[in-house]
C-alpha cells in the first residue's frame, strides 16, 4: 500500500469550505424557517463532518475496511437513537 | 509436527524467569495466564456471595442476614460475576491465548496494549474490591436510577468507577482482536478457513467495541448526578429514569452475547474435535455469530416491558427479540447435526460441550418465552427470569469456559489433568447446576419474586433443592481448581496434539514457544478437515 | 523473530509481531479508527440523551441556548477548524520529510487548541456569574420551568466539558508528538504516529462541529 499524500491545495480548499459552512450555519440559524431550522443546521453539520472525515482524515483514499468501520460507527449511533426514539415518539399514542 | 519432548525444550513458560518477566510481558500467552489468575479470584469472590445467598434462602424466614445486607450480597454477586468474571473470561483468557495461535501469528497486533488492558482490568477490579471491603453496594448490578443516584447510601461511585475502568480493558481487548483477525492471519488462511472460535471472538469484539462506550458514558452520568447533585435522571429535577434504563440496556443486553458468544465458539471447536467431523454448515455457524452480535443491539427494550416504556416500543422490541432465537437455533441444530454419524469420544471437554447444548437450549427457549410481551409481564422480576439467565450465563457461558479450559489446558501448560476427577467434576457441575436452577423456574412461575431475603413457607422445598444443588455445583467448581494446580507439577506431559484435533494451535508444541511457531505456518485447507487428517494418518 | 536482524526493521520502526511495513501501517490505522468508533458511541450516548431531553423540554432548551454567546461559539468553531487544518498540514509535512515544518505545524495546533480552551474558560466564567451552573446555586428568572433550563445546562456542561477534556488530552499528546518530531523520529517512511494523532484531533473537531449548532444555534430564530 503506497501512502497517498494529499496536496496542500486540497487541505486549504476544505478549510475554506468548512469556514463558509460555519458562517452559513450561523446565518441560517436566524432565518425564520420553522422546523426546517433544525434540519438545515444538522445538514450543514453533517456536510462539514463528512468533509473532515473524507479529506482531513483521508478516508477518501483509505481501504474499504476503513470506510466500513467509519460507516459502522455512525450506523450504530443511528440504531441507538432510532430505537430510543421508537419509545419516546410513541409514548403519547395511547393517551391521544 | 515434530515432537520435541523433554524438560530442556524452551517454551513461553520457561523462556524467562522472575516476577518481572511476567508483570512486564508482552507475550499474549503469558498475559492470558495473568488474566486467568485475576478472573479466578473474582470468580471465587462472586461464588462466595452466591453461597451466602443460597444459605439465607435455605429457610423461609430472613434469619441469617439483614434485608440491607442481602441487597448487598446479590448486588456484589452480580457485579463480580458479570463484569469481572463473565465478560472477560473466555475472551481475555482463551481468546488471548488462542487467537494468535489459531491464525498463525506471532502475537496480537498490539502486544503492549494487551498488557495495558490487563493492568486496567486489575485497576478496575481494585476499585470494586475496595468498595466491597468497605461495605459494598446495594443497587443491584443494574444500578437503576433514581435509587442508585439519590437514595442508596452504599459505595455506588467506587463500584461504578471500577466498572467504567474495566470497560476500557474490555474495549481495548476487542479492538486488539479485531485488528489481529483482520491483519495478522497466516498466508492462505482466508476468512472461511478460520476456526469458528475466531469468528465467535470477532463477533464478541464487535459488541465490546460498539456497546461498552455507551455503558461508560451512562455510568459517568450516574456518577455525575450522585456527586454533583444535578438531576440528569432524577424525575424531581426533570430527568427521566427510563432513559437510564435505555442507555444501560443498550450495552447490557448485548453484553449477554459478550458472555455467551465466545462460549459458542468454544463449543464449535469441541464438537468437531470429539466427533472427528467437519462442522455441519460452516458458513451458517460463522454468520450466526455475526447475526447474534448485530441483532443483539436491536432488542434491549425487552428488559423494560414493565417500565413506562411505550407499549408500541415494547411490541417492536418483543418482536425483534424473537429473531435472536434464529441464529442461536442455527448453531444448536448445526452442532447436533455435526454429532450425527460422528465418531464420538467422551473426553472431559466433550462432556462440557454436550452439557452446554442441553442447558443453552433450555436457557434459550425460556428466553423466547420471556421475550413474549404478555408472558414477561406475568413473570417479570421473578425467579423465572433468574433461572433463565443463569441457564445462559452459567449453563452456557461457564460450561463453555470450563470446557475450553479443559480442552486447551494441555496446550497452555503442557500437562494433562486426571481423567477420572475431571469427568466426575463435569458431571457434578451438570447435575448440581440443574438442581440449583431448575427449581427456580418453578418458583418463578409460581410467583416468587427475586431479590428478597425471605419468602412464604410453601416455597421452601424448592428453595432447599436449589441450595443443595448449589452445594454440589460449588464442589464441582472446586475440584478442577485443585487438579489444575496439581497437574502443573505432577500431571503427565502432554504431546503437541493430545486430542488428535485439527487446527494451527495443535501444530505447534505444548506449551508453544515464545513466538508461537518455529516455522511460520501457511494454510491450504479448510477448517476441521478431519477427513484429510485421517488420510494423512493412514499414509503415515 | 528471524527478520529482527534485518537493519530495515529499525528505520521503518517495525515491531516484532508484524511481517511488513504495510501490515503494521494498516493495523495501526484500523486500530485507531476502531478507537474512534468507540468515541462516536461514547459521545453518541450524550447526543442521544440530548435529543430525548430536548424533545421533552424544548422551551427550556431554547431559552438556555439564548444564554450562550453565539459570537464566542462561532469564533471557537473557526479556531478549532483552523487547528484541524494545521494538524492536517503537520501530517503532510511528516509525509514529505519536512522535519521543522512538522514541528511548527504541531505547535500551531497546540496554540489554537489552547485558544479554544481559553475562550471556553471565559464562557464558563460567565455562566458562573449568571447562576447558570446546575446545582443548588442555579437560578432561572425567566418564565420557562427551571428544571428544563437546568437540564439544558447539565448537558451543556457535560458535553462541552467532556469535549474539552478530550482536547486537553489531545494537547498533551501533541506536546509529546512535537518533541518526537523535533528529535527527528518521523520520516517519509515512518509517520504513522503523526497520522494517528491527527485522526484523534480531527475527531475532536467533528464533535464540536455538531455541538456548536446543537447547543448554540437551535431555536435561535424563534
Amino acid at each position: 500500500m503506497s501512502v497517498h499524500v494529499t496536496p496542500i491545495r486540497v487541505y486549504l480548499l476544505i478549510f475554506g469550505a468548512l469556514m463558509v459552512g460555519t458562517l452559513l450555519t450561523v446565518w441560517a440559524a436566524f432565518l425564520q424557517l420553522g422546523a426546517f431550522n433544525d434540519i438545515v443546521a444538522m445538514a450543514i453539520a453533517v456536510t462539514k463532518a463528512t468533509l473532515v472525515v473524507l479529506y482531513f482524515m483521508h478516508v477518501r483514499h483509505s481501504t474499504r475496511l476503513t470506510k466500513i468501520t467509519v460507516v459502522a460507527g455512525f450506523l450504530w449511533l443511528a440504531i441507538l437513537v432510532g430505537l430510543l426514539l421508537s419509545d419516546y415518539f410513541t409514548r403519547g399514542f395511547l393517551a391521544g | 509436527m515434530s515432537e520435541r519432548q523433554g524438560p530442556r525444550r524452551q517454551h513461553y513458560l520457561n523462556a524467562t524467569w522472575g516476577l518481572k518477566s511476567w508483570l512486564l510481558t508482552k507475550d499474549h500467552k503469558r498475559i492470558a495466564i495473568l488474566y486467568l489468575l485475576g478472573i479466578t479470584v473474582f470468580f471465587f469472590i462472586g461464588g462466595l456471595f452466591a453461597v451466602l445467598i443460597r444459605l439465607e434462602l435455605a429457610t423461609p424466614a430472613g434469619d441469617m442476614v439483614q434485608p440491607d445486607t442481602y441487597n448487598r450480597l446479590f448486588t456484589m454477586h452480580g457485579v463480580m460475576m458479570i463484569f469481572f468474571f463473565l465478560i472477560p473470561s473466555i475472551p481475555a483468557v482463551l481468546g488471548n491465548f488462542l487467537i494468535p495461535l489459531m491464525i498463525g501469528a506471532k502475537d496480537l497486533a498490539f502486544p503492549k496494549l494487551n498488557l495495558a488492558s490487563w493492568y486496567i482490568y486489575m485497576l478496575g477490579g481494585s476499585f470494586a474490591l475496595w468498595a466491597m471491603f468497605n461495605g459494598g453496594v446495594d443497587t443491584g448490578w443494574t444500578f437503576y436510577t433514581p435509587f442508585s443516584t439519590t437514595f442508596s447510601n452504599s459505595y455506588v461511585i467506587a463500584t461504578a468507577l471500577g466498572i467504567f475502568i474495566l470497560g476500557f480493558s474490555s474495549i481495548l481487548t476487542g479492538l486488539n482482536f479485531v485488528v489481529t483477525i483482520h491483519r495478522m492471519r497466516a498466508p492462505g488462511l482466508t476468512w472461511f478457513r478460520l476456526p469458528l472460535f475466531v469468528w465467535a471472538q470477532y463477533a464478541t469484539s464487535l459488541i465490546q467495541i460498539l456497546g461498552t462506550p455507551v455503558l461508560a458514558v451512562t455510568i459517568l452520568l450516574v456518577a455525575a448526578e450522585r456527586l454533583l447533585h444535578i438531576g440528569i435522571f432524577d424525575p424531581a429535577l426533570g430527568g427521566d429514569p427510563v432513559l437510564f434504563q435505555h442507555l444501560f440496556w443498550f450495552y447490557s443486553h448485548p453484553a449477554v452475547y459478550i458472555m455467551v458468544l465466545p462460549s459458542m465458539g468454544v463449543i464449535s471447536e469441541l464438537i468437531t474435535a470429539f466427533a472427528r467431523k467437519r462442522i455441519f454448515g460452516y458458513q451458517f455457524v460463522a454468520f450466526a455469530s455475526i447475526a447474534i452480535a448485530v441483532l443483539g443491539f436491536l432488542v434491549w427494550g425487552h428488559h423494560m416491558f414493565v417500565s413506562s416504556q411505550s407499549v408500541y416500543a415494547g411490541v417492536v422490541f418483543s418482536f425483534l427479540s424473537m429473531f435472536v432465537a434464529v441464529p442461536s437455533a442455527v448453531k444448536v441444530f448445526n452442532w447436533t447435526a455435526t454429532l450425527y454419524q460422528g465418531s464420538i469420544s467422551w473426553d472431559t471437554p466433550m462432556l462440557y460441550a454436550l452439557g452446554f447444548i442441553g442447558l443453552f437450549t433450555i436457557g434459550g427457549l425460556t428466553g423466547v418465552m420471556l421475550s413474549t410481551l404478555g408472558i414477561d409481564i406475568h413473570v417479570h422480576d421473578t425467579y423465572f427470569v433468574v433461572a433463565h439467565f443463569h441457564y445462559i450465563m452459567v449453563g452456557g457461558a461457564i460450561m463453555g469456559y470450563l470446557g475450553g479450559l479443559h480442552f486447551w489446558w494441555p496446550k497452555i501448560t503442557g500437562r494433562l489433568y486426571p481423567v477420572f476427577w475431571s469427568k466426575l467434576s463435569a458431571l457434578m457441575i451438570f447435575v448440581g447446576f440443574n438442581l440449583t436452577f431448575f427449581p427456580q423456574f418453578l418458583l418463578g412461575y409460581m410467583g416468587m419474586p427475586r431479590r428478597y431475603h425471605a419468602y412464604p413457607e410453601e416455597f421452601q422445598v424448592l428453595n432447599v433443592m436449589s441450595s443443595a444443588g448449589a452445594t454440589i455445583l460449588g464442589v464441582g467448581y472446586l475440584i478442577p481448581m485443585i487438579y489444575f494446580v496439581w497437574s502443573m507439577r505432577y500431571g503427565e506431559r502432554a504431546s503437541s496434539n493430545p486430542w488428535g484435533a485439527v487446527g494451527l494451535e495443535w501444530e505447534t508444541t505444548s506449551p508453544p514457544p515464545s513466538h508461537n511457531f518455529l516455522e511460520p505456518p501457511t494454510v491450504d485447507h479448510e477448517a476441521y478437515d478431519y477427513v484429510r487428517r485421517a488420510q494423512e494418518q493412514r499414509v503415515a | 523473530m528471524i527478520s529482527d536482524a534485518k537493519p530495515d526493521r529499525q528505520t521503518w520502526g517495525l515491531d516484532h509481531q508484524f511481517d511488513s511495513v504495510d501490515q503494521q501501517r494498516e493495523s495501526s490505522f484500523l486500530g485507531m479508527w476502531i478507537f474512534l468508533v468507540t468515541e462516536i458511541m461514547f459521545f453518541g450516548g450524550l447526543f442521544a440523551t440530548y435529543i430525548v431531553y430536548r424533545g421533552q423540554n424544548t422551551d427550556g432548551f431554547v431559552a438556555g441556548s439564548h444564554e450562550l454567546d453565539i459570537t464566542l461559539g462561532a469564533v471557537n468553531t473557526a479556531v478549532l477548524i483552523g487547528s484541524s487544518l494545521t494538524m492536517a498540514l503537520a501530517v503532510w509535512a511528516a509525509q514529505t520529510d519536512r522535519r521543522k515544518a512538522t514541528v511548527w505545524f504541531i505547535l500551531a495546533t497546540i496554540l489554537l487548541g489552547g485558544v479554544f480552551l481559553g475562550v471556553k474558560v471565559v464562557e464558563y466564567g460567565a455562566k458562573f456569574e449568571h447562576h447558570l451552573v446546575p446545582g443548588p446555586e442555579f437560578h432561572w428568572p425567566g418564565p420557562e420551568k427551571t428544571e428544563s433550563v437546568q437540564m439544558f445546562f447539565n448537558l451543556y456542561f457535560l458535553m462541552t466539558g467532556l469535549h474539552a477534556l478530550h482536547m486537553i488530552i489531545g494537547i498533551g499528546i501533541l506536546a509529546v508528538l512535537a518533541w518526537l518530531a523535533w528529535r527527528g523520529v518521523f520520516s517519509a517512511s515512518n509517520h504513522n504516529l503523526v497520522e494517528g494523532v491527527g485522526l484523534y484531533w480531527h475527531f475532536v473537531d467533528i464533535v464540536w462541529i455538531f455541538l456548536f449548532p446543537l447547543l448554540y444555534l437551535l431555536g435561535r430564530s424563534g
